[in-house]
């Protein structure tokens, strides 16, 4: 997967030398054999993706790596002259933030008539390619099980200051607030917030989050199902004293968050990048999420999930319209309230 | 004669047009990133840019980030002053072997030092983390300037002192410590700026700082007015620094007047004082060296031999190498127009040539790729993305490294040699390649080395600015440490100290040099 650009460093290196380092280098080609990927998903998952597709199609992949939000707002400053073909997150919030700039052309029917309508906005801009849900992991030396928390609301509370934490700076924490202020308003949301910021110790993801509460400090932790289950499948290094606590009842606290994939409008290789999203969402891709290590949840071509997740329809999620997370409010409302 | 030497003279002291232009546009590029930040403050609306600056966290961030100098930078000029004390003036046992253990540390990037920590004290995080974790890095900074200073001491002056009755201590007080004046402002300068502009060995410890927190704005909103407002204070933070230094240092002067190289001083003799200094030293050694390159092994041995992804890791190799080659070749090649200008020139124009590239590289690498990203987003699309547009902020970034050593080695060209050549009927070009890059090249090389691996190891600046697909091997290290699977990130933390490990040396020898010794 090195890009076509990387293969004319050595020629670049002669050029930029006489022109002092002014010279552009050679721009991607309009070759639409290769097609350039905004990836804000795990890299390993999507690069499970992108070699089958390859295998499949011939098309090849060149992955730029980043955040859901750094990426999505990065496609908003760029606009029409985005160098990217696609763009996949881990949440909705970004994708949103895209659609809303009218960046995205319309997805495929036929990769839309692949997902469930639950699993994408209506509008068809983008599509669900995958989904996990937000759980409560803690310490069983620390917590007991009739102690645990009943809504996310409850860990504002003063009784849990200094006893949780979240990896506050990444989008998967970010989509979790954006489904709280979707849910219950700005106003709860920022009442919320406060009270994290008193509460809460700050992480930078979800690993380092569980590992924390796997070694009681803090007792408890607001992260993402799947990196618990991938830990407990592996060596349970990172999660042997915890255990997931679901908040089910539609609470905020059940969000499940829908990944993103989307084609950009200013693409010169739309039919590469379509094909590309409809690969992901038919049985081929969806069976990756099944039967690799990612412990997402499949949301496509109707594959089940990997069997030592809970089903996905029994999780009690709230409903909210994925295309209506609003990523910019909540960085606002989050550096309002000291968080970032 | 004497008029046709005073003639070509001139000529060789003035900058020509190249020298000349290229320093303008050095100049001119140096205030993108400050001119940036200036910009958003205005667009984003003074009540806004107020509301974004004057709020509990950046008081918070200020309050880190302050505390974090004013505990470090202490810390390492008592370390680093009292090592080169010991090793210089003292018979220690082993004392020429102990001079380049303390300047290894230089070779273990910050990030990959606090993932030594981490991983063998997992508890730790916050200011304390913080601060053992940069004083671990960042003492060679004071260290070895220090003990160079020792090295050139005239001893004499110290012997009249004990002669007229001061001890020990009075004359180290008195004698030693104010000619480790510059030594030590400099290497104080420097750390803290490093302290200023760190990001992953932070992270990992989870301590925020203003750089910690912009790049945590930009992951939430790119370039956002917050992340600029932070920037904004952040530049405010290093101009302070550069100014209290340059203060600090004041005018006074420690040269020795007269020829001649001092005698060596005769060392003090410890008796069974050597026992805990030996003691101390070890411990500084397992602090700095062993706690890394043991986190190392022994994730390399967990992690055997499907840690080493061949593929993986020569690709993240080549793309280092080739990124680190081409800045190290054109921040070099640009140091020489500005050092030639403020070696031969005393004009304003040599000054603001000079100090511009200071203020810049004293920014943090993530208020330049912001900067950048920005710009050449809006006005120079084609450059958005390119290898070229990183090697730019390199070069921004490094030119003072480069341009320390290629100042040093253009000041001792004698001009006459160049004198002769132009007389002799050679153009300025064939002067300039047969004399003065000659004589210059070791002192060339070596600013091309320092840059090399200060890319190698840079993360802010490649991750916002380069093209994609570029995964460095501070990338892919950033990116499995990140993920806590530690033993996968483990051979690319090793690959990066085997990298840096000659130049660390050749700075070692370096410093000796400049001591004339």
């Amino acid at each position: 997967m090195v890009s076509v650009r990387w293969k004319s460093v050595s020629a670049t290196v002669a050029v930029a030398v006489a022109a002092l380092g002014m010279t552009a280098c050679s721009n991607s080609s309009d070759d639409t054999n290769e097609i350039t990927v905004y990836n804000a998903q795990h890299e390993s998952l999507t690069k499970e993706w992108v070699d089958a597709f390859t295998k499949q199609t011939g098309i090849k992949v060149t992955l730029r790596q980043g955040g859901d939000t750094a990426l999505g707002n990065q496609l908003v400053a760029e606009g029409a002259a985005s160098p990217a073909d696609v763009f996949l997150t881990e949440n909705s919030p970004a994708m949103a933030l895209v659609e809303n700039a009218g960046l995205f052309a319309d997805v495929d029917k036929q990769t839309l008539d692949q997902v469930p309508a639950q699993f994408r906005p209506s509008t068809g801009k983008w599509t669900g390619i995958a989904a996990r849900s937000t759980v409560f992991v803690y310490n069983k030396n620390k917590i007991a099980a009739d102690q645990l928390p009943a809504s996310l609301l409850d860990l504002a509370q003063p009784q849990w200051k200094d006893r949780w934490g979240a990896g506050v700076s990444g989008a998967d924490f970010q989509a979790i607030v954006a489904g709280l202020l979707a849910l219950k308003g700005e106003d709860t949301t920022r009442a919320w917030l406060k009270g994290m910021k008193e509460n809460a110790t700050a992480f930078p993801n979800n690993v380092a989050t569980m590992k924390a509460v796997n070694s009681g400090r803090p007792d408890g932790g607001v992260i993402y199902h799947y990196y618990w289950y991938r830990d407990q499948a592996n060596t349970k290094e990172s999660s042997a004293d915890t255990a997931l606590h679901y908040f089910k009842n539609q609470d905020p606290g059940a969000f499940v968050s829908v990944s993103g994939g989307g084609v950009l409008k200013s693409s010169k290789k739309q039919e590469s990048a379509q094909k590309f999203l409809a690969f992901i969402t038919a049985e081929a891709g969806q069976e990756i999420l099944r039967d690799g290590n990612s412990m997402e949840y499949p949301v496509a071509s109707a594959v089940a999930a990997n069997p030592a997740l809970p089903p996905l329809a029994d999780l009690q999620a709230p409903s909210v319209d994925p295309s209506k997370l609003d990523a910019k409010k909540v960085t606002a409302l989050m550096t309002e309230a000291g968080l970032l | 004669m004497a008029v046709r030497t005073a003639v070509v003279s001139s000529r060789v002291g003035r900058p020509g047009p190249l020298v000349t232009t290229v320093a303008v546009l050095l100049v001119a590029a140096t205030f993108v990133p400050l001119g940036y930040i200036v910009s958003t403050i205005f667009s984003t609306g003074l009540d806004q840019a107020a509301d974004l600056v004057f709020r509990p966290r950046v008081g918070e961030l200020l309050r880190n980030t302050a505390g974090l100098v004013v505990l470090t930078v202490p810390i390492c000029v008592v370390l680093g002053v009292g090592l080169a004390w010991v090793v210089e003036r003292t018979a220690v046992p082993g004392a020429a072997w102990w001079g380049p253990v303390f300047a290894a540390p230089l070779a273990v990037p910050a990030f990959v030092n606090s993932y030594g920590w981490v991983s063998a004290f997992p508890t730790m995080h916050g200011l304390s983390a913080g601060v053992v974790i940069s004083t671990m890095s960042y003492f060679p900074l004071v260290y070895l300037p220090a003990a160079a200073t020792l090295r050139r001491l005239d001893p004499s002056v110290e012997e009249s002192a004990r002669a007229l009755g001061s001890g020990p201590v009075a004359v180290f007080l008195r004698i030693v410590l104010p000619q480790l004046r510059l030594a030590i402002l400099g290497g104080g300068l420097l750390i803290s700026l490093h302290l200023l502009a760190e990001y992953g060995a932070f992270v990992m410890v989870r301590f925020d700082t203003f750089t910690t927190a912009i790049f945590e704005q930009y992951q939430s909103s790119f370039a956002g007015p917050a992340g600029s407002m932070l920037a904004g204070v952040l530049v405010l933070c290093c101009l302070v620094l550069l100014a209290g230094e340059a203060a600090a240092r004041g005018s006074a002067r420690y040269a020795r007047i007269g020829s001649g190289a001092p005698r060596a001083a005769t060392r003090v003799r410890l008796g069974l004082g050597a026992i805990p200094v030996l003691v101390a030293l070890t411990a500084v050694t397992a602090g700095a060296l062993g706690v890394p390159l043991w986190t190392i092994v022994r994730w390399l041995r967990s992690g055997g031999a499907k840690v080493w992804d061949l593929g993986e890791i020569g690709q993240a190799l080549g793309q280092t190498v080739a990124l680190a080659a081409m800045a190290a070749l054109i921040t070099t090649l640009c140091a020489f127009p500005v050092a030639w200008i403020a070696v031969r020139s005393t004009s304003t124009f040599a000054r603001i040539v000079e100090g511009a590239n200071y203020i810049t590289s004293s920014l943090p690498g993530i208020v330049i790729a912001l900067a950048m990203v920005t710009v050449t987003i809006r006005w120079a699309p084609p450059l958005y993305q390119t290898v070229t547009m990183v090697v730019a902020a390199y070069v921004l970034m490094f030119l003072p490294r480069a341009l320390v050593s290629v100042r040093a080695g253009l000041a001792q060209v004698p001009i006459g040699l160049e004198e002769v050549s132009r007389s002799l009927g050679q153009s300025g070009v064939a002067t300039f390649l047969r004399v003065t890059l000659r004589l210059t090249a070791p002192a060339a090389a070596s600013a091309g080395a320092l840059v090399f691996v200060a890319v190698a190891t840079e993360l802010t600046a490649t991750l916002l600015l380069a093209p994609s697909g570029t995964r460095t091997l501070a990338m892919r290290f950033w990116s499995l440490s990140g993920e806590l699977d530690y033993a996968a990130a483990a051979p690319y933390a090793l690959i990066m100290i085997v990298a840096a490990v000659p130049v660390t040396y050749l700075l070692f020898t370096q410093s000796r040099k400049a001591a004339g010794v």
